[in-house]
């Protein structure tokens, strides 16, 4: 065969190769977003489910999930970033922090529902939080948290080393040098790889089953007090996510429209994803178009 | 005789087990532009840069010896770093300019040394940018990223953004090394004019270049000066064989 030929069919392969992995993902996507679509509507987003009749909606799931990915985030943002910082810039490279680094890999690459053990015994049995919003975060921060160390790093390692000498050069301080050159700079990188994380704790199930619970109880949206039992802020209180609400209805929902309800759900929840991923890239690219603005 | 703006004794370098420089003493003369040339690798870049102790962010590099600046050995242990920076400043190969805008990139210095009020800071950075000769092309865009500079205007951009912090001594790592013919016409005539007010120490790969601006200038050869003179001596007159052959281009 000439050289040709075989350059022909290598490029041919490969084309039929990316073509089946987007056709995989199409139909994917299109299945879920087609079965689930028409089931959409305001009053699906906003009323609550219900256990035997059919109608329900999924209005206190939709909220718990973007809840307790705020709680998540308020916990693991400041810790990742933290940590971020003293890996890029502060660890010496030694034993110690290759140590920290395998440690980091390990954790990120936990099976979930392991992770969702981990916290049935630890955070809600013996420390007695409870099924509760805050266990869930805690549970969804040991994977979260890796990750964002590892943008953080990842971002700051991406500045130009000469930004750093630049700084240094004006007797700027590291910590100063640190907050107002290189943070600025990593800014893009570490959003928009916060807003991928964000995704995947918004689609994340396993892990929670066994810490923010499988039931709500019944919310009171007009009392925003976080103390009071009833109120959607209360982070004490059990709180099913969208994506445990799919698992549960589909495996033992009693409701005569469970499948229809299951696949809007599947479908809000592939949106969500597809929006905070999309978002993410949109986000990356209009910051580092502002920072390394020609114009 | 002249006062001198910094000087070394016996300055050593090392890159691990690497001896960069060796036995370095030179004195650096008060508003003169001092030029350190010499093939790559010599060491040159290497010894501006333990001048403000920029070698300490390299966990590898040691050095040694003293270096002198009015009555203080400021290659103790004892000195802040980063106080030091503020009275030498440098000007790196590449221009650097931070991801901010002109404005920003010139007032980011002086506001964190202390310069609070505005208009402070707007005199200052006017002042700063006139003296680096690039005020007119930026006056009516100080608020615009600096990137949108030209190299050689952001090379200038730089020095006006050591200027600011009103620096004693101004260290320049072969500030034209990136830029075109036109651009660093320019930034050798400013360097000319910075002289009336600043010590400068430049290195440079560009023989003509050091013949045009400086006044005295260095010879390094594998770590060692071989030969410290007036710059028109050096160039018509060496006393070294070494340096005249390295001039009239029979190597490096």
């Amino acid at each position: 065969m000439s050289a040709k030929t075989v350059d022909k069919i290598a490029t041919g392969v490969i084309m039929c190769v990316a073509g089946f992995i987007i056709a995989v993902l199409l139909g994917l996507l299109g299945y879920i977003l087609i079965r689930g679509v028409g089931h959409i509507s305001w009053d699906f987003l906003t009323s609550a489910p219900e256990s035997i009749r059919a109608g329900g909606g999924i209005g206190p799931q939709l909220f718990n999930s973007l809840f307790l990915l705020v709680l998540t985030l308020i916990i693991t943002v400041p810790l990742g970033i933290g940590a971020g910082i003293y890996m890029s810039e502060y660890a010496k490279p030694s034993k110690l922090t290759s140590f920290i680094r395998l440690v980091v890999e390990v954790l990120s690459s936990f099976p979930s529902i392991i992770v969702g053990l981990f916290g049935l015994l630890v955070l809600v049995n013996k420390f007695g939080f409870g099924f509760s919003l805050f266990s869930g975060a805690l549970a969804l921060t040991i994977f979260n948290l890796p990750l964002m160390v590892r943008i953080t790093e990842q971002g700051l390692r991406g500045v130009p080393p000469q930004q750093k000498e630049a700084s240094f050069a004006l007797g700027i301080s590291k910590w100063k040098t640190i907050r107002s050159v290189l943070l600025p700079i990593a800014t893009p990188v570490i959003l928009s790889g916060t807003i991928l994380a964000a995704g995947r704790i918004f689609g994340e199930a396993a892990a929670l089953l066994f810490t923010a619970g499988m039931s709500s109880p019944r919310l009171d949206f007009t009392d925003w007090n976080p103390l009071d039992d009833r109120s959607p802020l209360n982070p004490f209180r059990p709180a099913e996510t969208l994506a445990v609400h799919i698992w549960k209805i589909n495996s033992e929902g009693l409701a005569p429209d469970a499948p229809q309800i299951a696949a809007g759900a599947s479908a809000v929840l592939i949106i969500m994803v597809l929006v905070f991923n999309l978002g993410a890239r949109a986000l990356g690219r209009y910051m580092t178009n502002k920072f390394t603005a020609a114009k | 005789m002249q006062a001198n703006a910094l000087s070394t004794k016996k300055l050593n370098v090392y890159y691990g087990e690497k001896h960069a420089v060796q036995d370095v003493s030179l004195d650096f003369a008060e508003k003169q532009v001092t030029a350190l040339i010499g093939p790559s690798g010599c060491g040159k870049s290497t010894f501006l840069r333990s001048l403000n102790r920029m070698n300490d962010l390299i966990p590898s590099c040691r050095v040694t010896g003293d270096i002198w600046m009015k009555e203080h050995n400021i290659n103790g242990s004892e000195t802040d770093v980063v106080a030091l920076r503020k009275h030498i400043g440098m000007v790196f190969q590449r221009p650097n300019p931070f991801h901010k805008s002109i404005y920003e990139n010139i007032a980011f210095g002086p506001r964190y040394h202390g310069v609070k009020k505005k208009a402070d800071l707007d005199n200052l950075v006017e002042e700063s940018l006139r003296k680096a000769a690039i005020w007119d092309e930026t006056k009516d865009r100080l608020h615009k990223s600096a990137f949108a500079l030209s190299g050689g205007q952001q090379q200038r951009l730089c020095i006006a953004r050591s200027v600011a912090l009103k620096p004693d001594i101004i260290l320049m790592d072969e500030p034209t090394s990136a830029l075109d013919p036109i651009s660093t016409s320019r930034v050798e005539d400013l360097i000319s004019e910075l002289k009336q007010d600043y010590s400068i120490v430049i290195v440079t790969h560009n023989m003509h270049q050091a013949a045009r601006i400086s006044d005295k200038t260095a010879f390094f050869l594998s770590g060692h000066v071989v030969e410290y003179d007036e710059t028109d001596k050096l160039f018509m007159d060496p006393s070294q064989k070494q340096t005249s052959d390295y001039i009239s281009g029979r190597f490096g």
